[in-house]
């Protein structure tokens, strides 16, 4: 039901994501998702891939501080409003998002949205009880 | 100009052999009430009684900060805690924190020894003498109080920050005389001018300036910026507190209350003595305390001995302003810092040996610390809210365990040189 996320932390300086995104590739490993939150001084790359523990050792080999947490996968179709009704659901069960990022697979169809939630098990529940679709690792990476 | 003219005018004859009396009673009292030192000159098989020149003092053995932490809280104490009056402490909670003593004849002694240096710098009984030293646990505001209303100068007893206000009770309360840092009077000139104030139409005469390193072109700033005649003064708490040594009006080295202390200098390796004038480690004894005496307690501050006479009359040797530390302890904001404290707060959060780098600067006259960090697992989130938690909460912990504020930037593993051994994790960009 919960998707892995690998997270790292990186100094805002020049070439770092570079540095990462290189080695995800030397290793043929695919980012199906990814966003960085940050401020002046650091900030936190996310990343959804399809290795997960491969992309977890060869950065940390690299020096890289990998931290390793579980999201929620949720898709909906690309239409105006999906998003709202995510929400709306979450917002009715009175559970806060810690943070989101989204992508549209590659049909254009359907959008995956990827939370982290306050509180993950109560998320699963109203969200299936809402009837919508959770993603499953394996789906994520073969979508 | 003195306060104490015959002793601080005494022959030198009269004071050595004044000296000897003062140490022998010392090192038989600790011989008899402190166990640290009854064990230690046993061992060595010293007997105070059978002292009969200062320079056998080189037999008995140095007292270090780590001695006086491993007898936290009051096992170095040489009378009954009835007897004690006061107590100091400098700051620390990860168990390096150091506590020191004061019986009723101490505490006169501290302020007559105080008064001497506000003497010495010209400060009268007809003075407003503003104190804006940090009261507390720390000597330093407490020490020039007690010295100046010993004197009979008017105390404000301010105490440390809110510069605004120091400067506008400055003006309001005709201040002459002003006790704080260096660094601080310069600050106070840069807030001045941004208030509008003009340093030459207040009242002010003398500056008493102590507890961190500062430099002759600072003082020379600080004399014209302010319009004041500027002395440094020397203290430290193991040893009593600010009044172990000050400048004259000669401003020309400080004169040590050798009557008080008895005086060392040491090669902080070989730990023998250095030739008449060389730099080295000041190693003080106590020869009057009763609460809490040492003996050849390492200051690890540098400075060397002026031995010819000062034209001002006084015996008591001079030494220069302190140039240094033979240890990695820092003066930041006139605190005292020492990185094994900030390394036992963070291996406290992170559970494992921090890797971490301090660097010190001074922006508009303030000392500024940052700590670098470098995050590993155990301190990383992957939600920002957590992870500027733990930035906060580091700052938090480490400004309890210092008492000074700090800067914390995280930074990416190993991208922090390493050290083997006791390698310097301090960049220290201030320029006195």
């Amino acid at each position: 039901m919960l998707v892995e996320q690998i997270a790292v932390f990186l100094e805002n300086k020049s070439g770092r994501l570079a540095e990462i995104t290189a080695i995800l590739a030397e290793n043929e490993i695919n980012i199906r998702a990814l966003s960085v939150a940050d401020t002046a001084d650091f900030g936190i790359l996310r990343l959804i891939v399809d290795k997960v523990e491969k992309a977890k050792t060869v950065l940390r080999e690299n020096g890289f501080t990998v931290g390793k947490t579980q999201v929620l996968a949720v898709e909906i179709e690309d239409k105006t409003g999906g998003l709202a009704k995510v929400l709306k659901s979450i917002k009715n069960a009175g559970i806060n998002v810690e943070y989101m990022y989204a992508f549209v697979n590659k049909t254009g169809e359907n959008a995956v949205l990827i939370f982290r939630f306050e509180k993950m098990g109560e998320a699963i529940d109203t969200l299936q009880r809402d009837n919508f679709t959770i993603l499953t690792s394996e789906q994520i990476c073969g979508l | 100009m003195y306060w104490q003219k015959d002793q601080e005018c005494l022959p030198r004859p009269d004071l050595e052999k004044l000296q000897l009396e003062r140490l022998r009673a010392t090192l038989r009292r600790v011989a008899n009430n402190v166990p640290f030192y009854r064990n230690k000159f046993a061992e060595l098989q010293l007997r105070p009684d059978q002292l009969t020149a200062l320079e056998e003092l080189r037999d008995y053995p140095f007292t270090t900060k780590q001695d006086l932490r491993d007898n936290y809280p009051y096992g170095l104490f040489a009378v009954p805690l009835r007897d004690v009056v006061r107590v100091h402490s400098s700051s620390g909670t990860t168990g390096i924190a150091t506590v020191v003593g004061y019986s009723r004849n101490d505490i006169i002694t501290w302020s007559d020894l105080v008064a001497r240096i506000l003497c010495g710098a010209g400060v009268t009984p007809d003075d407003v003498i503003q104190i804006a030293f940090g009261y507390g646990l720390f000597t330093g505001g407490f020490g020039l109080h007690y010295g100046a209303e010993r004197l009979g100068a008017s105390v404000i007893p301010i105490s440390s920050g809110n510069t605004k206000r120091q400067i506008k009770i400055m003006q309001d309360f005709k201040t002459t005389a002003l006790v704080c840092t260096p660094s601080y009077a310069l600050k106070m000139a840069d807030v001045m001018m941004d208030m509008g104030v003009n340093p030459n139409g207040l009242s002010l005469r003398y500056g008493l300036f102590g507890a961190e390193p500062w430099s002759e072109a600072m003082r020379q700033e600080i004399n014209e910026r302010l319009g004041i005649r500027a002395t440094d003064n020397y203290g430290l708490s193991e040893v009593m507190g600010p009044g172990v040594a000050g400048e004259c009006r000669e401003c020309n080295g400080l004169h040590i209350s050798e009557d008080h202390f008895f005086i060392e200098i040491i090669n902080p390796d070989t730990l023998e003595p250095v030739a008449p004038g060389e730099v080295g480690e000041l190693v003080i004894t106590t020869l009057t305390k009763e609460a809490f005496p040492v003996i050849r307690y390492r200051t690890r501050d540098l400075t060397r001995l002026l031995p010819e006479p000062c034209p001002c009359g006084r015996t008591f040797v001079r030494m220069s302003r302190v140039m240094g530390r033979s240890d990695d302890m820092l003066i930041i904001k006139g605190v005292n810092v020492f990185p094994t404290q900030i390394e036992a707060v963070l291996f406290e959060i992170e559970g494992t040996e921090p890797h971490y780098r301090l660097v010190v600067e001074r922006e508009n006259n303030e000392d500024k610390l940052t700590v670098m960090v470098e995050v590993v697992e155990s301190i990383f989130f992957d939600e920002m809210k957590k992870q500027r938690a733990l930035v906060e909460t580091i700052k938090k912990r480490l400004a309890s365990e210092l008492g000074i504020g700090v800067e914390i930037k995280l930074v990416e593993e190993r991208s922090l040189e390493r050290f083997d051994g006791k390698g310097t994790r301090v960049i220290d960009k201030r320029r006195l």
